[in-house]
């Protein structure tokens, strides 16, 4: 079946095709926890909010549906995740695989109110969703430990023998590996017919139905899949903090995540990540500088970002052209 | 009712928006194979008749029959896997997709591959090949790489019905196929459509009554989105009453 590769098999096929720098990123990625121990809590960081914003571009890059409530995910799985570490079991894998069913539970019965209207409807639709599950964590405080968010979740070790240290090693490590997974799944997804369908959706909905792309159905099923990877993501940053709290429902969980989407670019994975890695370390490296004033900063790299693109932004040789 | 010579029928089909009457008890019989234009002057309700027929809207009144089996209820999905494909007046593309990427989607989505995620996107050989056919016979081989949203009109155009194709339709609806294309690039585009399978049947709505007479073998006039009268492309274009409609007097002939 390889064997006869015409020229427009090569081509379409190229975009699917592993590039040269990718493993050398990833293990890069990989190896960073080692190579930068003092800096593990910030990787372990990074590691989960580019998953949570791989999950977004999913729906946001790929699929074309505007969501300002994909916190109501992450949060989801997060609560689900320290829940179930604190009353049934400690081992971080079952907890994660438990955050994500979650989290794909509840993207699969909020998918049937993004199906219909337009890109504002399903903006204030996915936002009123994610207020809903902040002020129910914050009144079921029985359970969920309310405003003081919950509390006294210890894990256990990862894959039985190796402990979270308090340097976040071991964290790091479990969260890249995680990321790891998640994304190289999401970019067989993406380059395939599924993916493809996908686009289309995005890009010209009348005419997808028109050549019988069951266009609803394959929006409730990426909208799942990504509320699932957002569980995971919230079952990762509740497990490796031991604790959960309102705070990822919150509406800028979904602006950061939609901003780093912006920095790095959307329909594109890797755009996900590096718009995560590009935003966490300026919120720290700007943070530490001034505590007070960072959103500052954030706004007029914004701003700029914006104003002049990412791709000349990116190639400063090319600013005196005009 | 339903006959096996026919491949698309409307039995009485009715459309209403509010007061409005935009399709008035419209019975067509498209046989098999047929060429089967539709006329009439603008405001006839050719295009909303069109999107009955693909399910965009739905009947007020009336049935759809797709060989044999009422397709009536049907999502406009469900009646393209059962060979009813349209192509569009206004070009309705996929603009951040090249023309190959496009058709290897919608081949691949036509042959079940579509809810394939595992597997990349051309992997499969035979899809390849059929859309390596399909570039060739709408003449895309040489932008087959560029961005949709960079071609040229007449190209768009092209691709506009290499889509429809690489559904493998059984009836295809081509809503005015050369509208809007430059006088140069226009050639191709007739070309492409004469020499569309003759297993498939074509239903074209045209404005252009060159490519209507050379194309069609059998035309309906519609008018105030009833039908006027239907016949052989010679009888229409003897019939006093079509010529009276196309002259402007329709308000006075109208049924």
């Amino acid at each position: 079946m390889k064997s006869v590769t015409s020229l427009a098999q090569q081509s379409v096929l190229r975009t699917s095709r592993m590039k040269v720098w990718e493993p050398v990123f990833w293990l890069l990625a990989l190896a960073s926890p080692w190579l930068a121990q003092q800096h593990a809590l910030i990787i372990n960081e990074i590691a989960i909010v580019a998953l949570f914003a791989v999950s977004l571009d999913l729906v946001l890059g790929y699929t074309g549906i505007v969501s300002l409530g994909h916190a109501a995910f992450l949060g989801f799985g997060a609560y689900a995740a320290a829940l179930f570490a604190k009353w049934v079991m400690p081992d971080p894998l079952v907890g994660l695989l438990v955050g994500t069913l979650a989290a794909t539970v509840l993207g699969a019965v909020c998918s049937t109110t993004i199906l219909r209207g337009s890109d504002l409807t399903r903006l204030m639709v996915t936002l009123g969703m994610a207020l809903i599950l902040y002020e129910l964590a914050n009144k079921l405080d029985g359970l969920t430990g309310g405003s003081d968010g919950l509390q006294g979740v210890v894990m256990g070790p990862v894959l039985g023998r190796y402990e979270f240290d308090l340097m976040g090693q071991v964290a790091a490590w479990y969260s890249l590996s995680v990321l790891f997974v998640c994304f190289m799944l999401a970019r067989r997804l993406v380059h395939s017919p599924f993916g493809a369908t996908l686009m289309a959706v995005r890009d010209n909905r009348l005419r997808a139905m028109a050549i019988g792309i069951p266009v609803h159905a394959r929006l409730a099923v990426v909208y799942t899949t990504a509320a699932g990877v957002a569980g995971a993501a919230g079952a990762l940053m509740a497990q490796t903090t031991g604790f959960a709290s309102l705070d990822v429902f919150a509406l800028d969980r979904s602006a950061d995540v939609m901003l780093m989407l912006v920095i790095g670019g959307v329909g594109w994975l890797y755009g996900g990540v590096a718009g995560a890695i590009v935003f966490k370390l300026m919120h720290d490296v700007i943070s530490s500088i001034t505590p007070q004033y960072w959103t500052f900063w954030m706004g007029l790299f914004l701003v700029v970002l914006v104003m002049v693109g990412r791709e000349r932004l990116l190639k400063p040789w090319t600013w005196g052209r005009t | 009712m339903t006959d096996t010579r026919y491949v698309l029928q409307t039995q009485g089909l009715v459309k209403r928006f509010g007061g409005i009457t935009a399709t008035d008890h419209v019975t067509l019989n498209i046989a098999q194979g047929a060429r089967h234009a539709l006329i009439g002057p603008n405001g006839a309700g050719k295009t909303t008749l069109i999107n009955l027929m693909t399910g965009v809207l739905p009947a007020t009144e009336g049935r759809i029959v797709l060989e044999g089996q009422d397709i009536t209820e049907l999502a406009p999905h469900q009646r393209v896997r059962r060979g009813l494909v349209r192509t569009f007046q206004i070009n309705q593309l996929f603009n951040s997709m090249t023309p190959l990427e496009t058709l290897a989607m919608v081949v691949s989505q036509h042959r079940g591959l579509g809810g394939r995620w595992w597997q990349a996107l051309g992997r499969d050989t035979s899809v390849v090949v059929r859309c390596e056919q399909l570039l060739a016979q709408f003449r895309l081989t040489d932008v087959m790489n560029q961005r949709t949203e960079f071609l040229a009109y007449g190209k768009r155009r092209l691709l506009e019905m290499a889509i429809a194709l690489a559904c493998e339709p059984r009836v295809l609806l081509l809503d005015e196929p050369v509208a809007g294309v430059p006088a140069g690039e226009r050639e191709e585009l007739l070309q492409t459509v004469s020499a569309l399978p003759a297993d498939v049947s074509v239903v074209l709505i045209e404005h252009d009554m060159d490519l209507v007479f050379e194309f069609a073998n059998r035309i309906t006039v519609l008018v105030n989105g009833a039908v006027l009268t239907e016949g052989a492309p010679q009888e229409i274009a003897h019939d006093p009453q079509v010529k009276a409609v196309y002259l402007g007097h329709g308000e006075d002939t109208h049924v």
